[in-house]
């Protein structure tokens, strides 16, 4: 009889409840839908009334989705040239209607030509910049040499999309120069879909920085052919004034934004970096 | 009969308001939350703090770190315990205080004893710093969150090391989820509402170990006649180079003799 001998006989074996079994097993840690993350975003600070159905995995999820994400806030712009990138993010981390510190960096170098300047909950962000930073180590112990922009793109997105069902709660922009020396950008949704683009900005502010740039970037359509380069014709200097110009607006509405914006500057000569102070209120 | 369901949450504003206690803590949330949460497997995980602590204040000084807190722990809405110390020392160089969930503050100081114990038995003369503390701490709370199992603290990680530009004094803190940085002064829980406007505004660099006291004091007795869940009964603790101290509890001085509290009828005979 092989393996139906070392069963125990029908009657002995503990009757299974099946209707029980019929509904969508917790899988606990490994699932967590992105419903949890829309919550986090929607309903921010307002009070959240529970819902009144009886509890059910659904219900459970929603009810997780209370504490594990939390929208720390911040804007990141970034914006590519011919041979010269602008990373820059501000320096506030709030919760709710609090401020938590004026003075938190969102930015991370990872590479001498690639900086990542992610906004959304800290927790996840630091995790994941941690997470890069130690596979961009483990790249160059193997390859003999640094990451470029393009492959951590690659890697950026592939690290998000591995959380797909309990993502990181990080809007990303990736900012360097890629192998040939010319500006790139990659911008990111929390589950990893990215593009290269010539600017890009993620975050609270993104709404009201974007369209700023759309309008003083013109960037030239994606349906053209052949394709026109996205990178903007303006010099380093005109490109962070206008990063400065764009973050002063963003502080005036955003209450997410302010205190100060880091500007992370990369080209041919190497990294430079510099803090402007915003408005505090 | 099944018990009454308990009072809706109060409204979430701040990370901390998940540290007050909950009005109640039923058995029906509990049963309810649990067989939720434990769905086809039977694990049950706690999704709710039942004894806590309250706010923890610390800023940096002259000398070092000073942290302060009361020495309560409440169950719901009833003072449950009056004698608890929240401030703990770490290691030669730091000082853990923890609001939230009391029992997982006690988890965590075991955790800390394992590692500082580990730590002594390298015995390669280097000793774990605040920071290296605090970067540890981070990763407990941020991993325990991603399991779904939190450990529901607000942490605050004080302490003062040799550094390379001498002695380097570090504050940060933690909370539940993982959301960490570091500062020149700290509070969790409804002293981020109600201390941190007061230590942004009076805050100076090298204040002596005196005016700090002062101004922490400030801070505790706001939170004493405002926080409904406070004691009147703290403890300070600081830390130098040359090692910490945790000073016995005493009780502040609080004055009630406001003319509308003397004769609360006055106005309107009949009311209470």
């Amino acid at each position: 009889n092989g393996l139906r001998s070392l069963r125990p006989p029908r009657s002995r074996r503990p009757r299974r409840n099946l209707i029980k079994e019929g509904r969508k097993r917790d899988t606990g840690h490994r699932t967590a839908p992105l419903r949890l993350l829309l919550q986090a975003t929607n309903s921010g600070d307002s009070t959240t009334s529970p819902p009144s159905s009886p509890p059910s995995p659904t219900t459970a999820m929603s009810r997780r989705g209370d504490w594990v994400y939390e929208n720390n806030g911040g804007t990141c712009v970034a914006i590519a040239g011919a041979d010269y990138c602008v990373v820059a993010a501000d320096t506030r981390l709030s919760v709710g209607y609090n401020i938590l510190t004026r003075e938190h960096s969102k930015i991370c170098e990872l590479a001498d030509k690639c900086v990542i300047a992610s906004s959304g909950f800290q927790g996840d962000i630091k995790a994941l910049q941690k997470n890069l930073a130690a596979r961009e180590l483990l790249y160059q112990h193997q390859h003999n040499k640094r990451m470029s922009c393009p492959a951590m793109a690659q890697l950026l997105s592939n690290t998000l999309y591995y959380k797909r069902f309990f993502p990181y709660y990080a809007f990303n922009v990736l900012g360097g120069l890629d192998s040939e020396g010319k500006g790139c950008v990659y911008s990111y949704d929390a589950v990893g879909s990215y593009e290269r683009t010539g600017y890009s900005a993620q975050g609270s502010g993104s709404t009201l920085i974007m369209p700023v740039l759309d309008n003083q970037l013109k960037s030239p359509s994606p349906l053209l052919v052949p394709a026109r380069d996205a990178v903007t014709p303006l010099s380093e200097s005109e490109a962070v004034d206008l990063v400065k110009d764009v973050f002063a607006s963003a502080t005036e509405r955003d209450i997410y934004t302010g205190d100060k914006v880091e500007i992370v500057v990369i080209n041919k000569a190497g990294t430079r970096r510099e803090y402007i102070e915003l408005r505090k209120d | 009969a099944t018990p009454p369901s308990p009072a809706p949450a109060e409204p979430r504003s701040s990370s901390d308001e998940r540290n007050q206690s909950r009005i109640n803590p039923s058995r029906e949330s509990m049963d309810a939350s649990a067989a939720a949460a434990g769905g086809g497997d039977g694990t049950q995980r706690t999704l709710n703090p039942y004894v806590t602590g309250n706010s923890v204040i610390a800023m940096k000084y002259k000398d070092g770190v000073i942290m302060a807190c009361d020495t309560g722990a409440s169950y719901g809405s009833t003072l449950r315990y009056k004698s608890v110390e929240r401030i703990k020392e770490v290691g030669k160089h730091s000082l853990i205080g923890g609001s939230g969930e009391f029992s997982d503050f006690q988890e965590i100081l075991r955790y800390l004893d394992e590692l500082t114990l580990n730590d002594h038995m390298w015995d390669d003369g280097n000793s774990l710093g605040p920071k290296e503390i605090h970067a540890y701490l981070t990763r407990v709370m941020y991993n325990r969150r991603n399991k779904f199992d939190p450990l529901w603290n607000s942490l605050v990680l004080g302490g003062v090391k040799k550094g390379p530009k001498g002695d380097e004094k570090y504050l940060g803190m933690v909370n539940m989820i993982g959301t960490h940085f570091e500062e020149n002064h700290i509070a969790t829980g409804f002293g981020n509402h109600m201390a941190i406007p007061i230590l942004r505004g009076e805050w100076r660099e090298d204040m002596t170990f005196e005016e700090a006291v002062k101004l922490i004091e400030k801070c505790l007795l706001v939170l004493l006649y405002r926080d409904r869940s406070s004691i009147n009964k703290f403890q300070i603790a600081k830390i130098t180079t040359e090692g910490s101290t945790i000073y016995p509890p005493y009780a502040l001085k609080t004055n009630w003799g406001f003319a509308a509290f003397e004769n609360p009828s006055k106005g309107a005979v009949g009311t209470w």
